[in-house]
């Protein structure tokens, strides 16, 4: 545990250095969350009654989702991790008395970890300061507060092993890029990235809400909004934990498929 | 003689790109599916409502396709100015200095995004069928208004990304939020500009002049205002390029100053 | 001609401590330092003449040669490069100069090497007439032939530094700078730059600047030496003037490096 301590340490400590950037970083997600919810606004003016959600919890829903982007981003992922696979160097890494995969989880979750706390809090902030209609709410309870936090570390969980997952099939593809491209689009829309699930037809909505790819920022944003029944947190929270051991397990299966490759093949 | 020389740079980066054949294909694919979801999210949006702000789907897709239209283009051949900070970072700019042909030639020059083409695609899929549902009474003048909207809205996202670029020279860090002013303007220049509110259309007008290439021409375009002078507005967006260029031509001093 | 008279150049750097603590304090405060590149450098070269430029690393030399090529400007002192000086009349002066940084490649990764030439052609607008005389000469002497017709990366690193050189001097410049020619070469292309070099100095009388830390290099090719460390000129003379007794070329020049505690 103690060198997954100070890999995240050493990574909270770069990610201050570069003040400038974690600055720059604030300001492009309060502008963006910004515009989205202007969106909103202009189609909730034009017919508030065919809005899914309130409209102050789809300003929480976007606050929340900007604080938070670093978590649940798929486009961010790590490429490094892509570089050693693509030159080879993985096999370096496959001499250390580390397993592969939970030095990835690890490592993965320290840099969203890391970039999510630098620029959370600003956005924070500030949102909650914003008048009346445009600003971020407080939560509807200490439950829904309380869930809310579990479900977001899950969600980063979920996030995260869905990440590794790409990275282990990378080793089997040819075209490492173009499988990264394939999946960061599909995953963005399905998890709710680009318009909130509550936001598409009910059918395809309830379809989409057993997909992994909704255990990922929906849950923990909608929860915060208040936007879920007791009924649906609770099945929301299970899908959870049950996309998270399935991901991990065929991730790690798929990892040591990979490793057996690369030691035959000699990367 | 420039533009001899700049159709050179593009024949020896095509000739480059397709020593890539697969990785090309799947680039541009990519690049369509990464605007393809933007799309998708309109659409299921629209499946919810009639309009937003009085403008239908068709129209708004019209307007956004113009938009990535624009977008995509000005990548394509100024993506040297999008990757400008690893010129910087890793000292290829000292190489241009030492060459005896303007600066801003050789940058563009360095790299022709070719891939670009799966966003265009996209936008002239939108755009026919934009143009087709919209109902347009089709003129000389507005005819020339779509052209104009492309001129000038391809030369307002070169002058966003020329001062990108201009920033690197002072700074390495914390250039990402130029991103709000290029992807920014492209993600949310999907809908007309007016339905943001007053204060952002007067932002948009005077600042950065996007709605002088968006949503002015929009309007005239769809009939909601007659007054020619809607016709030349994007025209004036090309003005934008001025600072922009000035702004550059203080970073090249400054780095030429610095040396780093 | 080259004469540089009292160039100072001073850089601005960023520092930190190290340590977490160090790092957050960072955040909001940033101390900045002051360092001298260059402190009252002179100096004059002839035409056609061949200079080893030494000195430890971060001494100033790129400094120099940025200087010398136009893409740096100097905070005080005068340079002057044919009558020109190059920072403020670069686009002018850069026709007349040949740069190759031997750990940057100028030429395009994935195309035959004979069509970055060809684009060279269209930069420095070389005529027809020009460009392939001068082709078909650094093909002989360099022994490009059949390398011409091939992608870049499939080049060795010796390969590539000899189409390189010639891709810096296919417009005829008047002055060479070489910075880290021979860096990673095998002996055999060592040899073959180092003989190439010389025989364009002969054959053109193109001045020559060479910076450098293999000393066979300098030994093999300029008479002349100047010695820089920490922006200031240590010494500027033949290689019989350090060279003590028979030690070799590398000692004398460790022993010079100690001398001046560099």
């Amino acid at each position: 545990m103690q060198k997954y301590l100070s890999f995240f340490r050493l990574r909270f400590s770069m990610g201050l250095q570069y003040r400038t950037a974690a600055f720059a970083g604030v300001i492009t997600q309060f502008a963006w969350g910004a515009m989205g919810i202007l969106v909103y606004r202009a189609f909730y003016e034009v017919d508030s009654t065919a809005f899914p959600m309130t409209f102050s919890a789809v300003v929480s829903y976007i606050w929340m989702q900007q604080a938070f982007l670093a978590f649940f981003t798929v486009w961010m992922m790590e490429n490094e991790i892509f570089d050693s696979i693509i030159n080879g160097n993985i096999s370096y890494e496959l001499c250390r008395p580390i397993h592969i995969y939970d030095m990835w989880f690890f490592r993965t979750i320290a840099n969203r970890f890391s970039a999510a706390t630098l620029r959370c809090f600003p956005i924070l902030v500030v949102a909650s300061f914003l008048p009346k209609p445009f600003g971020l709410q407080p939560p509807a309870s200490l439950i829904h507060f309380f869930l809310f936090l579990i479900t977001l570390l899950l969600g980063l969980a979920v996030t995260v092993s869905l990440c590794i997952l790409i990275y282990s099939l990378t080793f089997f593809t040819i075209s490492p890029a173009g499988l990264k491209i394939l999946f960061t689009s599909m995953v963005e829309f399905f998890s709710g990235a680009v318009i909130p699930l509550p936001f598409f037809p009910e059918k395809i909505q309830k379809m989409m809400e057993l997909l992994p790819f909704a255990s990922m920022q929906n849950v923990a944003l909608r929860i915060y909004s208040a936007d879920m029944t007791n009924r649906q947190m609770f099945s929301a929270v299970t899908l959870q934990i049950f996309w998270l051991i399935t991901l991990v397990s065929c991730g790690k299966k798929l990892c040591s498929m990979a490793e057996k490759k690369v030691s035959i093949q000699g990367g | 003689m420039w533009l001899k020389l700049y159709i050179h740079y593009i024949s020896i980066n095509i000739r480059s790109m397709m020593q890539y054949k697969t990785s090309f294909l799947l680039t541009a694919i990519g690049q369509f599916l990464i605007s393809f979801q933007v799309f998708l999210g309109i659409f299921f949006m629209f499946q919810r409502f009639s309009n937003v702000k009085g403008f239908t789907y068709s129209e708004v897709l019209l307007c956004f396709s113009i938009m990535l239209l624009e977008f995509s283009i000005a990548e394509m051949y100024a993506r040297g100015f999008d990757q400008f900070s690893g010129m910087v970072r890793h000292g290829t700019f000292d190489r241009i200095l030492v060459r005896p042909q303007n600066e801003i030639l050789q940058v563009l020059g360095s790299k022709f995004e070719l891939t670009r083409i799966g966003r265009m695609l996209q936008a002239i899929i939108m755009f026919i069928y934009g143009i087709s549902k919209s109902e347009i009474n089709w003129t000389v003048s507005k005819i020339f208004t779509v052209f104009f909207m492309l001129i000038g809205g391809t030369a307002l996202f070169t002058g966003l990304f020329l001062i990108y670029a201009a920033l690197c020279f002072f700074t390495l860090e914390g250039l990402e939020f130029m991103n709000v002013f290029t992807d920014g303007a492209k993600e949310y220049g999907k809908y007309p500009i007016g339905i943001y509110g007053k204060r952002m259309l007067q932002f948009t007008t005077f600042v950065i002049p996007y709605a002088l290439v968006q949503y002015y021409p929009l309007l005239y375009l769809l009939g909601r205002k007659t007054n020619i002078f809607y016709v030349f507005l994007p025209l004036l967006a090309i003005l934008f390029l001025i600072p922009c260029y000035l702004l550059w031509k203080w970073g090249v001093h400054r780095y030429q100053s610095s040396g780093s | 001609m080259i004469t540089m008279e009292h160039i100072c150049k001073s850089y601005k750097i960023a520092k930190r401590n190290a340590g977490f603590g160090e790092a957050c304090k960072a955040l909001f405060h940033r101390k900045y330092e002051k360092i001298y590149a260059l402190n009252d450098i002179t100096f004059t070269i002839k035409d056609g003449e061949m200079v080893g430029y030494i000195g430890p690393n971060g001494a100033g030399k790129s400094s120099t040669i940025k200087i010398l090529s136009g893409i740096l400007t100097p905070d005080s002192g005068n340079c002057f490069v044919d009558g020109r000086i190059p920072y403020k009349d670069r686009i002018e002066h850069v026709r007349q100069i040949g740069v190759v940084f031997g750990q940057r490649s100028q030429l395009w990764w994935d195309v035959p090497v004979i069509d970055s030439f060809e684009l060279l052609k269209d930069i420095y607008s070389i005529s027809s007439s020009m460009y392939h005389t001068n082709l078909e000469e650094l093909t002989a002497l360099l022994n490009l032939g059949e390398l011409l017709r091939s992608p870049v990366r499939q080049l060795s690193l010796g390969q590539r530094m000899r189409c390189e050189i010639a891709a810096s001097l296919l417009h005829n410049p008047k002055i060479l700078f070489l910075d880290e020619p021979t860096i990673g070469l095998d002996a055999v292309s060592k040899l073959a730059v180092r003989d190439f070099i010389h025989k364009q100095n002969q054959i053109h009388k193109t001045t020559v600047i060479l910076t450098t830390h293999d000393m066979q290099d300098i030994e093999a090719l300029t008479k002349r030496i100047i010695l820089i460390g920490k922006g200031k000129i240590l010494m500027d003379g033949t290689l019989e003037d350090i060279q003590k007794g028979n030690k070799n070329i590398d000692e004398t020049v460790a022993e010079l490096y100690r001398t001046y505690d560099i």
